[in-house]
């Protein structure tokens, strides 16, 4: 019963964290909604069709009359890129473009402090906020007039600072003067004030917290800007990270997936025939195949590692174990899926069995093949980050989770983009692969 | 012993639910070098269970086929079989599926490509040589098949219903066609249809089959496929007694049609 509760709680906050990102959702929406509009005024404006879908008055469930449109690709990974820059300041963007950023410059307020006789002053405090990794030294001010001294202090951007600035005036705290007003504004412990530079807030104890504004771009922490991270991604390329370069990374996975594959094909392919040609090798490797299949290759990794460390050896036995099953059940659906009239066919033309093996059972079996061909890539690739992760030397994961152990958030992004494009890559040179290699395919 | 002798053949097998199935019940046929034969019966009167047993896809329990004096046991290259479609290989070209049953046999490569052209020419199909097959329409694909199974030099060729997928004008250009190759040939040809009009046509023997259990219920000897070659088939339709020995097969065929609906309700 604790268990529910625990479950519906958390359940309660995604659902909480839902309905706060809706309105953001909701605006994306709207936002590619808009520039269908756009788009089709536009393209209405220019070419007016005048070919055979334009005749067509039932559009909306044709499913001929639907396909990719390359503009909206195009405008959706611009967008990403604009929103990317927006919200980080980048300098490929014009500055107009930009987020609101966090305030960077000089500013004050002004505080007034009551003395438990009634008397009343007021002081200045100068505010230079500057960006991180700058030394900026507090201004020099003036102490000025009265019971209550004008200070001073430089905050890093997107940081606050709790100041003491009754510490220097004649009478403070412990003489039951308190700060009452900021701007002339009354302020109490727990309340704050806004001023030109941000908020001034004041501590429970009666302590003014300077709290410059941030704005609503993503401090680089959390989300570097485009150019940081190519920036970042050129010097690893050239200076290495982890005493590799990204080369080296990158080749280092593709390497293990190759290899991986390769010998999970080399194992897989005769065992899916042999199950496809042989009852007995059917009943004896359908347990175990149909079992291994929906074993996540994640989950073996740990025992990958008890078994054979986190060297290559371990990283290549989970890669061929990930490929081992999928090739596997696609060579054996390949070899069911011949048509037995095929079979006739060439046997009544004369062919030997190991004729028909060579000239009909693998061709046909090729497409079959070459999907899982396709799906097995990217299991691998999948994998082999995934293990990466956990525990290697070198490699695309392993870059990332050291980076994101010292918050470098460039690297991570760069490591993520580049495992993106890869794996991308992989899919689109194995469908090219297909199209020039079995160009029968679903054409039986 | 020329031609093929099909001798008492039966077969049953058991099924899965303990009963047991009849399809083919002392099927005996002689059939000359040269006959061109077509089988026509309602489904279920075992007429493909017939070709495949003659094909040596399947073994009869009873009784046996020779050919040419020897035993039929297994499918050979003697044998040719047509099929009605899908048994093209669609990694090869024209060509090559043409030359499959030379390639198999390991004849030179010069001798292939000289049977390859010239039946290539005889099926019309020259220009589409380097095609791939699934380029081709239906009619086409049965060209190639036809041209495939006669490139290996077959005694027989095994026809199981090959014009059945193609369209009614298609058809009728692949019945001359087929007629054709016939005559030029001089093979011996079974042909199995569902359709009476193409059993009369491409049949100097017709055998109309009945089912349960598989036999053959009645043996036609006709004139129109000599009459045929090298004719407009429609003129051939227009014959008087092809009328009448259609409506007569067809009115056959409809009362057991008819029996085993009536055997079935009453079940």
């Amino acid at each position: 019963m604790e268990l529910l509760g625990n479950l519906w709680g958390e359940l309660w906050a995604v659902l909480v964290t839902l309905v706060t990102a809706a309105p953001y959702i909701i605006g994306y929406v709207l936002l590619i909604l808009l520039t269908l509009v756009i788009y089709s005024f536009v393209k209405r404006m220019l070419t007016p069709k005048r070919d055979y879908g334009s005749l067509k008055t039932v559009t909306f469930g044709d499913e001929s009359a639907v396909s990719s449109n390359t503009a909206a690709s195009v405008v959706s990974v611009v967008l990403i890129f604009v929103l990317w820059a927006a919200f980080t300041g980048s300098k490929l963007l014009p500055g107009f473009l930009h987020a609101p950023g966090p305030f960077i410059g000089e500013g004050s307020f002004e505080y007034t402090i009551t003395t438990p006789a009634g008397e009343s002053d007021t002081a200045t405090v100068a505010v230079v906020v500057h960006p991180t990794g700058e030394e900026v030294d507090a201004p020099t001010v003036e102490a000025g007039e009265g019971i209550a001294k004008n200070d001073a202090t430089a905050i890093p951007v997107y940081r606050s600072e709790l100041l003491r600035v009754d510490r220097n005036d004649e009478m403070g705290r412990d003489e039951e003067t308190f700060i009452t007003a900021v701007n002339g504004q009354a302020i109490a412990p727990g309340g704050s004030v806004d001023v030109a530079f941000g908020r001034v807030a004041m501590s429970d104890k009666g302590t003014l917290n300077i709290i410059p504004a941030t704005g609503v771009q993503m401090e680089p922490i959390w989300l570097p800007a485009p150019e940081a991270v190519w920036a970042r991604m050129t010097e690893i390329a050239t200076e290495g990270f982890r005493n590799s370069t990204l080369a080296e990374h990158l080749g280092y996975s593709l390497f293990r997936v190759i290899v991986g594959f390769v010998l999970g094909a080399l194992v897989g392919i005769p065992l899916g025939y042999a199950m496809g040609l042989s009852n007995w090798f059917r009943g004896w490797f359908d347990p175990i195949v149909e079992f291994m299949r929906p074993v996540p290759p994640l989950a073996l990794i740990p025992l990958v590692i008890i078994w054979a460390g986190i060297g290559e050896v371990g990283k290549i036995i989970l890669l061929f174990l990930a490929a081992l099953w999928i090739m596997a059940i696609a060579a054996r659906s390949g070899v069911s899926g011949v048509r037995i009239s095929k079979v006739h066919a060439a046997y009544s033309l004369g062919a030997s069995k190991w004729q028909i093996m060579r000239h009909v059972i693998i061709p046909n079996s090729l497409p079959e093949i070459f999907t899982g061909a396709r799906v097995a890539m990217g299991v691998c690739w999948g994998t082999v980050v995934a293990a990466e992760l956990v525990a290697a030397e070198k490699g695309a994961g392993m870059m990332i989770m050291v980076a994101s152990k010292f918050q470098s958030t460039d690297i991570v992004l760069m490591g993520i983009i580049l495992i993106g494009i890869i794996g991308f890559s992989i899919d689109m040179l194995m469908r090219q692969a297909e199209k020039w290699l079995v160009p029968w395919k679903g054409k039986g | 012993m020329s031609g093929l002798h099909i001798d008492k053949i039966s077969m049953r097998f058991d099924l899965p639910n303990g009963s047991s199935v009849q399809a083919l019940k002392d099927v005996s046929l002689d059939l000359k070098a040269g006959e061109l034969l077509s089988v026509l019966g309602p489904s279920g009167c075992g007429k493909t269970t017939l070709l495949n047993i003659v094909a040596g896809f399947l073994a009869p329990t009873e009784g046996q086929i020779t050919l040419n004096g020897h035993k039929v046991v297994g499918p050979a290259a003697e044998r040719g079989m047509v099929f009605q479609q899908g048994a093209l290989f669609e990694w090869m070209s024209v060509r090559e599926n043409v030359g499959f049953g030379p390639s198999m046999k390991g004849m030179p490569k010069a001798e292939k490509a000289e049977i390859v052209d010239h039946l290539l020419d005889v099926v019309g199909l020259q220009d589409f040589k380097e095609k791939a097959v699934y380029e081709l329409s239906g009619g086409m694909q049965q060209r190639v098949a036809l041209a495939r199974c006669l490139a290996n030099d077959p005694d027989v060729i095994l026809m199981d219903e090959p014009l059945g997928a193609l369209d009614a004008l298609t058809r009728e250009k692949m019945q001359g066609l087929v007629l054709k190759l016939w005559k030029e040939t001089g093979k011996t040809i079974i042909l199995i249809t569902h359709s009476v009009e193409e059993a009369l046509l491409l049949g100097e023997r017709l055998l109309v089959m009945a089912p349960r259990p598989g036999r053959i219920h009645k043996e036609y000897r006709l004139p129109f496929a000599e009459m045929g070659v090298g004719q407009d088939l429609r003129e051939v339709k227009k014959h008087p007694d092809f009328g009448t020995t259609r409506e007569e097969i067809l009115s056959m065929i409809w009362d057991m049609e008819e029996e085993i609906m009536g055997r079935t309700e009453n079940a």
